[in-house]
């Protein structure tokens, strides 16, 4: 098992690499001029040097060999200084952003709050909903609670999540005004009425992510379920006496959660993905809508760092999900 | 020998396989209905633009913001354009994307897993390359994608054609992995069988091998991926139009014209309700289609 961590440790250096690469070349097309905005009584000269300050002078490979060692060795010490209050990374250079002139991690570090909350929340939310729909309708399949959760979870897949974040919008705050549309990040939580506005703006958001996760999870957690309920080990639980309870919630329930929660693994990067477009509908300026900004405003080394990150976070949510298969299930063995 | 010549003969012909999977396709009820559904989603897109008298992009500012009427059953947008009318367009669009887009990540899928499933020279490289694909961050890739790309597109093949031929593409290379993953493990599996080797020993070649005895063989899981692959490729068409990022205005797609509806929210909340019931309702039907594909396609299943 250990070694097999190790393997897929290093393999995930160059495929990293890679992801890097492919990004920063895409970038390298983009037709759009950093300097587009500055006055045109600038003189050239000044320009051209306002360039290289930028580093856009130098060749492709050592602008990108520059972005690697900013990314993977500079930011890093940042972080430890940040932590322990050390100056490894004073007077180094950092990715700076070009609509900012500040650099790009500060201003990540800025935003993550906010996706955190509502992603992170509505994940977990989900995963909550999805797990016990899952369980009981797979223990009644064809029951009408399964053909209800079933055509439900159909539905909660299919219909996009700009749609019901929409829907939500026109229903509970244009007609109904019980809870605002847009999202209030500047908002403090000091007191209790100030708590209750923040759950108040955040119900929406959470509830729509929240729906559509729920609806992927329950699906995978019937599926599995189902595969296990008929099998044999069931059926000598059951022989030996031992309650309909012990049954379901203990043999079946821990042997059906093995490819559930490497499902649930695997889908932590795509709700970073997907949350996207709901901050979009509810004016929640995380990480999503930065990515957003960053492309309309040609800022390169802020779209490759974003895309990055969730690059990152795939290949990291690939390997827990494959060490938790692995530790959870022991019959799976990585020779 | 007379034992055998005195068997009772069958007297009705040996049921072809696609008769026993319209069989049972015809049992599971969600599937037939979202097929029905699709259909007629499909035929009201295509054909009703010939039988309704109004064009998309008319602009009758006099009749604009109109409430459903007789004249105007959607009714019409802030330029008095009839809203009926550019959800049909809309949804030529949309799902002629989504169509387009599947078969192109049909084909790379089909292609890519039959290589690496036949060719084991081939199946470390090209199952590297899916696991890379996999990787990648596929929304803010294409965001990306048709942010470069949309101008020079839209220079060589004029804005309507260009925007069509860049979702597309970006659609399709990043949504083949699944399918090339499925098809290898099953070409994997089929190899070994007796009749690949039978079909060997009487000396056919690789390309003849793969299009007469593998390519059949691996349809069901093909066709499967083909109906969650539109659902797919119209969900993110419809999600860059949304962003703004996809068609233009004056080329409304379902996307497009929920992204429109909602600066009207307030006045005008059925606009909403239009082209994202109209999404919702295709992608549905489509995936319960998928659905009863893949249980009918399944021989373990069938019969059950």
């Amino acid at each position: 098992m250990l070694t097999f961590t190790i393997r897929r440790l290093v393999l995930a250096v160059p495929t990293l690499l890679f992801i890097s690469l492919v990004i920063f070349m895409l970038l390298q097309l983009a037709p759009g001029d950093p300097m587009a905005q500055v006055p045109l009584t600038v003189p050239p000269e000044v320009k051209e040097k306002m360039r290289e300050a930028l580093g856009l002078g130098a060749p492709v490979h050592v602008q990108f060999f520059k972005w690697i060692v900013q990314f993977f060795w500079v930011e890093p010490q940042v972080l430890i200084d940040h932590l322990f209050g050390t100056t490894f990374s004073e007077g180094q250079l950092r990715v700076l952003s070009w609509q900012t002139r500040s650099p790009v991690m500060d201003i990540v570090v800025q935003r993550l709050p906010q996706t955190l909350w509502v992603v992170g929340m509505s994940y977990v939310l989900g995963v909550l909903i999805a797990l016990p729909i899952g369980i009981y309708s797979a223990y009644r399949q064809y029951s009408a609670f399964d053909q209800i959760g079933t055509f439900v979870s159909m539905v909660g897949f299919s219909v996009p999540t700009f749609f019901t974040g929409v829907l939500l919008i026109v229903i509970f705050s244009v007609n109904l005004g019980w809870f605002p549309s847009i999202y209030d990040t500047t908002h403090k939580v000091t007191d209790w009425d100030s708590f209750v506005f923040q759950l108040r703006q955040m119900i929406m958001p959470v509830m729509v992510l929240a729906l559509y996760n729920a609806a992927q999870i329950s699906r995978f957690m019937r599926a599995s379920m189902l595969d296990n309920l008929n099998q044999d080990y069931v059926r000598t639980a059951r022989a030996k006496g031992l309650g309909e309870k012990t049954v379901v919630l203990v043999h079946v329930l821990r042997n059906s959660m093995i490819p559930v929660v490497t499902v649930i693994a695997l889908g932590v990067p795509q709700v970073f993905g997907g949350a996207i477009i709901t901050e979009q509908v509810f004016k929640v300026n995380g990480l999503g809508q930065l990515l957003i900004t960053a492309i309309e405003a040609n800022d390169l080394p802020m779209v490759q760092t974003l895309t990055f990150i969730f690059a990152l976070l795939i290949v990291i949510f690939n390997l827990i999900a494959d060490i938790l298969y692995g530790i959870l299930d022991p019959r799976i063995r990585y020779d | 020998m007379t034992e055998l010549i005195n068997q009772p003969v069958p007297s009705a012909p040996p049921r072809s396989q696609w008769r026993d999977i319209w069989d049972q396709f015809k049992t599971h009820r969600g599937a037939l209905i979202g097929g029905i559904v699709f259909l007629l989603i499909v035929l009201a897109v295509f054909i009703g633009p010939w039988l309704w008298p109004y064009d998309p992009t008319f602009i009758d500012i006099r009749s604009r913001n109109q409430n459903p009427s007789w004249a105007h059953p959607l009714g019409t947008d802030q330029l008095g354009r009839d809203m009926l009318a550019r959800m049909m367009a809309g949804g030529q669009t949309s799902v002629s994307v989504g169509i387009t887009a599947m078969l192109l990540a049909l084909f790379l899928g089909s292609l890519i897993g039959v290589l690496a499933g036949y060719f084991k020279r081939l199946d470390n490289l090209l199952m590297r390359t899916t696991d890379l694909f996999l990787a990648l961050p596929l929304l803010p890739l294409l965001l990306v994608m048709v942010l470069l790309f949309r101008e020079p597109l839209n220079a060589a093949f004029g804005p309507e054609t260009g925007i069509f031929i860049l979702i597309v593409t970006a659609i399709g290379i990043t949504s083949w992995m699944p399918t090339a993953r499925i098809v290898r493990g099953d070409v994997l599996a089929l190899k070994e069988r007796e009749f690949v080797l039978a079909a060997r020993s009487i000396g056919t070649t690789n390309f003849r091998m793969i299009t007469r005895h593998v390519l059949p063989n691996v349809m069901s899981p093909i066709m499967v991926s083909a109906t969650l692959g539109i659902a797919n490729a119209i969900i993110t068409e419809s999600a860059l139009s949304f962003l703004g990022l996809g068609f233009p205005p004056d080329f409304p797609t379902w996307g497009r014209l929920l992204f429109d509806a909602v600066d009207y929210m307030q006045q005008y909340p059925e606009r909403v309700l239009w082209p994202g019931l109209a999404i919702s309702l295709t992608v549905l039907s489509v995936n319960y289609l998928g659905d009863g594909l893949r249980d009918a396609l399944d021989p373990r299943i069938r019969g059950r």
